[in-house]
């Protein structure tokens, strides 16, 4: 496409010039955290430390918590935590699927797909530096604004925290080699060297992530401390505390799904900006692969939520109603609506894809239908819900403190619903992958007759789980309809692959697909899947913080500050919304200086000739 | 640039649809502000008043209604629980040592897995151990005089005599240990803060939990959102202060009688401003 060359040496400046600014800011941050945590330093600020080792939570009132420039706290640290977030998730994510590509291109020797994963990681390595400065300036606001938190947090953490300093430095110089050693590190050898790095990449940033995770589920499900909060000196407790794991392996898979999405919409962005066939075509791919990333990681995402919400339960039972009941409850229709437009926006895509094959015209005709059920499946699930118990739901709400909830009791519908779409889904995908194949194999018959009879049956089984579960159970039993329907749900699409793969055994392609034939209005809906995911973990973020309520820590040390009450859902969804739009904004900079850097200015007589 | 453009009035259209969606799709409930520290005074106090006070700790710091309410299911009620504790403590699976209704529901209540009530015990354990824990610890926090207190309530509300005592000389929840020089915020029953507006009185007393009013949705009292438009001050005031002396045609006396003791007069006046308003 371009000169690889001459555009690697303008990143290089770039870059360069960033990794400075990381260092400095790591240098500075880790200044900040050995001076406060300090023992002597701490004797002095806190009233509360008898002896200078013990570390316990003081009591604060609101006029502990300083007031800067008339910044709100809260907001603040929310938004400068939550853009963190979004590009660490983003960095974190890409070098796990640019690793596979890689992997599958040395497998199958096909260039295309090394090119395409030095593609990926090259958006990300400008994405790496922004989330470097907004980590420093994350540590800045938190010191500043919350210093006796994060005091008492540094203390618990001290070592994880240098530690993460440590990996933080090994995470930028791996992936910058492993960046700009792309083109090096090739053939033979020296490609499975490249390999390697991008392994020990990925494991660096993995034990990155959770290592943070340790501090900020310490903050919800505190262990290593006793009831008052005093730090027994066991570190390893303190970082293996109760939701470390659920929430490791949540973030994990909603990273890949994220980090997928993102660059999706960077592909779309590039074809759209594409002025030739060539371009257009490896910019379709490159949407078509990363969409088929972040939707795979998406599939398996409400099964580490529900062990999540699980373990939560199990943490605290009152916690768990918290999150499931009170205002939270209505926050989860949000996330219903938003993976509702997920599914759509995937399929809608999928549907115009299926452009890029002369075969599809045989299943053209069973869109609609998969239409009319994926919508009518997203319509029940938020429409009834306010229609249906409303006056129970509110009576039940509208107290002061949170009662438990009517919601739950309509759970079945939804996850009915949700097991719908799901299907539908593979469905989609199950046509897609069939419009460009002619089978060759004998029985295709009756393995198309198995398959419908399959679905048929699931479906049936899934509406029978809804209603018994949702008009014939007591409350407590109403969630737990979901783990059979989704396990038919499992069961089918499991099943139906394997006979697909069995009918489609050497099959025929109708004629070589024609990437880069789709309408631009597809690229929308992959800008779609961007939004509505960045957006949805913008939301879920808040509901996990929120779950602490008034605690910085869970009924350890309590948050004093004027803005420790819970706020509004249109309040909170506000916020969120500041941020995604200042992520995306900050996203398509970064987009259009990648192509900036690629595109050269021919000038005649500016420069001298010698 | 064009298409630079479009990108970014879609990407805000969506954004603003999420956003209009949170705000106008769903209630907008407020979450009820943290709980605030309260020190018990509780010299001299009468029956009537610790029984009151029960309740108060029972429905706010307590947060029992998380889970003892009649719409979950995740929790036993209580209103029979003094007939109720008399079998429990004769039954085979009863661990505890409580020799009196009072004995076992203090009992119950910092040691809840002495007898689970049968199908409410946490999930795998056979009822052998309760979901509910000791609420002396973690956010609920009671002390000792708050213990006692919601006793009482428990006592009172299943038809009981009360025939807990208070300890002579007992005052408040101060945690011991705190040098009282560093803590700003005591704040005694008697002297709440003042709410600041009809609408946090309208949450803090729950009027919405049976009332249609502001954003609340309830539907066990008439609807006030006209209210001012039909009635006059003189009768607003009185339906609070004394709610059963005329009641409303078509509904049961069900509005409590205590708002009068809980409210001062001035924020009285601002919530009966606040009505007459509703046209
Ligand atoms: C997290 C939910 C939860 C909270 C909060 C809670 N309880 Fe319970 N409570 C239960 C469950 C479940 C049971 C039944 C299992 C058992 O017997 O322990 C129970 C049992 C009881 C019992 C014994 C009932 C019997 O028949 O033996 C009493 C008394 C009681 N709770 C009082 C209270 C009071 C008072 C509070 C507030 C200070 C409270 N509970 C807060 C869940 C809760
Ligand atoms: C437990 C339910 C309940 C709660 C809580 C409650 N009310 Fe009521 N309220 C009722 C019922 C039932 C009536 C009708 C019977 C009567 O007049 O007492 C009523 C009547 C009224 C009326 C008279 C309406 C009319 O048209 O005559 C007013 C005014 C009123 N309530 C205000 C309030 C306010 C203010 C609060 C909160 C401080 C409140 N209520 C809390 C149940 C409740």
């Amino acid at each position: 496409m371009q000169s690889g060359a001459k555009h690697g040496d303008k990143m290089r400046h770039l870059d360069w010039k960033c990794l400075l600014i990381n260092s400095m800011l790591l240098f500075g941050s880790l200044c900040v955290l050995t001076l406060l945590s300090d023992p002597v330093y701490a004797a002095e600020e806190l009233v509360e430390v008898t002896a200078s080792n013990v570390i316990s939570p003081p009591e604060l009132t609101a006029a502990d918590y300083p007031q800067i420039l008339g910044l709100n706290s809260r907001v603040t640290v929310w938004l400068v935590a939550q853009l963190h977030l979004w590009f660490a998730a983003f960095v974190l994510a890409v070098p796990i699927f640019v690793f596979i590509i890689e992997a599958i291109g040395m497998w199958t020797r096909n260039r295309k797909y090394d090119d395409m994963a030095y593609e990926f990681i090259k958006v990300s390595i400008t994405a790496f530096a922004i989330t470097a400065i907004l980590g420093g300036l994350l540590t800045f606001c938190l010191f500043l604004l919350y210093p006796h938190l994060m005091q008492y947090l540094s203390g618990i953490f001290r070592e994880s925290m240098f530690i993460y300093a440590l990996l933080f430095f090994a995470e930028s110089v791996t992936l910058y080699i492993y960046y700009y050693g792309w083109h090096w590190l090739q053939g033979g050898n020296k490609k499975w060297i490249h390999l390697t790095i991008g392994l020990l990449l990925n494991s660096v940033g993995a034990t990155l992530m959770f290592l943070a995770n340790a501090w900020l589920t310490f903050m919800m499900s505190p262990a290593g401390v006793d009831a008052n909060g005093v730090f027994s000196g066991d570190s390893w407790a303190a970082i293996h505390n109760f939701l470390w794991n659920p929430i490791n392996l949540h973030r994990t898979i909603a990273n890949i799904a994220f980090g997928g999405s993102i660059i999706g919409a960077y592909a779309a962005f590039k074809f759209l900006a594409a002025s030739s066939q060539e371009e257009k075509a490896h910019y379709d791919w490159m949407g078509y692969t990363a969409n088929f990333i972040a939707i795979s990681a998406l599939l398996p995402l409400p099964f580490a939520g529900y062990y999540l919400t699980a373990e939560i339960y199990a943490y605290s039972q009152q916690m768990g109603i918290t999150s499931m009941g009170g205002v939270f409850a209505w926050l989860f229709i949000i996330q219903a609506v938003l993976i509702g437009v997920l599914f759509i926006a995937a399929n809608y895509y999928l549907w115009c894809g299926m452009g890029r094959s002369e075969g599809a015209y045989r299943y053209n005709k069973y869109i609609k239908y998969i239409a009319v059920v994926i919508v009518a499946a997203f319509l029940v699930w938020f429409t009834p819900h306010t229609l249906i118990l409303t006056n129970v739901e509110l009576k039940a709400l509208g107290g002061p403190y949170h009662k438990y909830l009517g919601p739950l009791g309509i759970m079945p519908a939804k996850n009915t619903a949700v097991n719908l779409m799901i299907l539908f889904t593979a469905i989609s995908v199950l046509l897609y992958r069939r419009a460009n194949k002619i089978p060759t194999v004998s029985r295709v018959e009756i393995g198309n007759l198995v398959q419908i009879a399959l679905f048929t049956a699931g479906i049936i089984n899934i509406f029978i789980l809804g209603t018994y579960y949702g008009y014939f159970t007591n409350t407590v039993y109403k969630i737990a309809a979901s783990i059979p329907q989704v396990l038919t749900t499992l069961i089918i699409i499991g099943i139906s692959a394997l006979i697909d793969l069995v009918i489609y055994k050497g099959a025929k392609e109708v004629a070589p697909l024609h990437w880069g034939r789709i309408p631009d209005r597809a690229q929308y809906a992959l800008f779609l899947v961007a939004v509505a995911f960045t957006w949805l973990m913008g939301l879920m973020g808040y509901v996990r913080s929120g779950l602490r309520q008034h605690w910085h820590v869970t009924d350890v040390f309590r948050d004093n500050s004027v803005e420790a009450f819970t706020p509004t859902l249109g309040y909170a969804a506000s916020v969120v919304s500041v941020g995604v739009v200042i992520f995306m904004a900050m996203l398509i900079f970064i987009f259009w200086i990648s192509q900036v850097s690629s595109q050269k200015t021919v000038v005649h007589g500016y420069w001298k000739t010698t | 640039m064009m298409q630079l453009i479009k990108i970014v009035v879609f990407s805000l259209l969506t954004i603003g649809f999420f956003t209009a969606y949170s705000y106008y799709g769903i209630p907008q409930i407020i979450p009820a502000p943290p709980p605030e520290k309260e020190e018990l005074d509780l010299e001299g106090i009468t029956t009537a008043d610790l029984i009151v006070l029960g309740e108060r700790i029972f429905k706010g710091k307590g947060a029992c209604t998380l889970c003892h309410n009649d719409v979950g299911g995740r929790a036993p009620m209580l209103d029979d629980i003094g007939m109720k504790a008399q079998e429990n403590m004769a039954d085979s699976r009863y661990k505890g040592t409580a020799s009196s209704v009072e004995e076992y529901l203090y009992e119950s209540l910092v040691d809840p897995s002495a007898y689970v009530v049968a199908g409410f015990g946490k999930m795998g354990t056979q009822d052998s151990e309760s979901p509910m824990t000791d609420v002396r610890t973690g956010s609920i926090k009671l002390s000792e005089e708050e213990l006692l207190v919601v006793v009482a309530y428990l006592q009172d509300l299943s038809g009981l005599d009360v025939t807990v005592e208070i300890p002579v000389g007992s005052t408040g929840t101060e945690e011991s240990g705190q040098p009282a020089a560093t803590t700003t915020q005591v704040v005694t029953t008697n002297t709440r803060a003042k709410y600041d507006s009809a609408e946090e009185i309208l949450s803090q007393l729950a009027c919405g939990v049976c009332h249609i009013v502001g954003h609340y949705q309830g539907l066990i009292g008439p609807d006030l959102s006209h209210i001012g438009g039909s009635r006059s001050k003189d009768y607003l005031r009185r339906a609070i202060l004394d709610p059963n002396a005329e009641l409303t045609e078509g509904y049961m006396p069900m509005m409590p009688p205590t708002y009068g003791d809980q409210l001062y007069a001035s924020e009285l006046e601002m919530l009966v401003e606040y009505m007459s308003r509703l046209q």
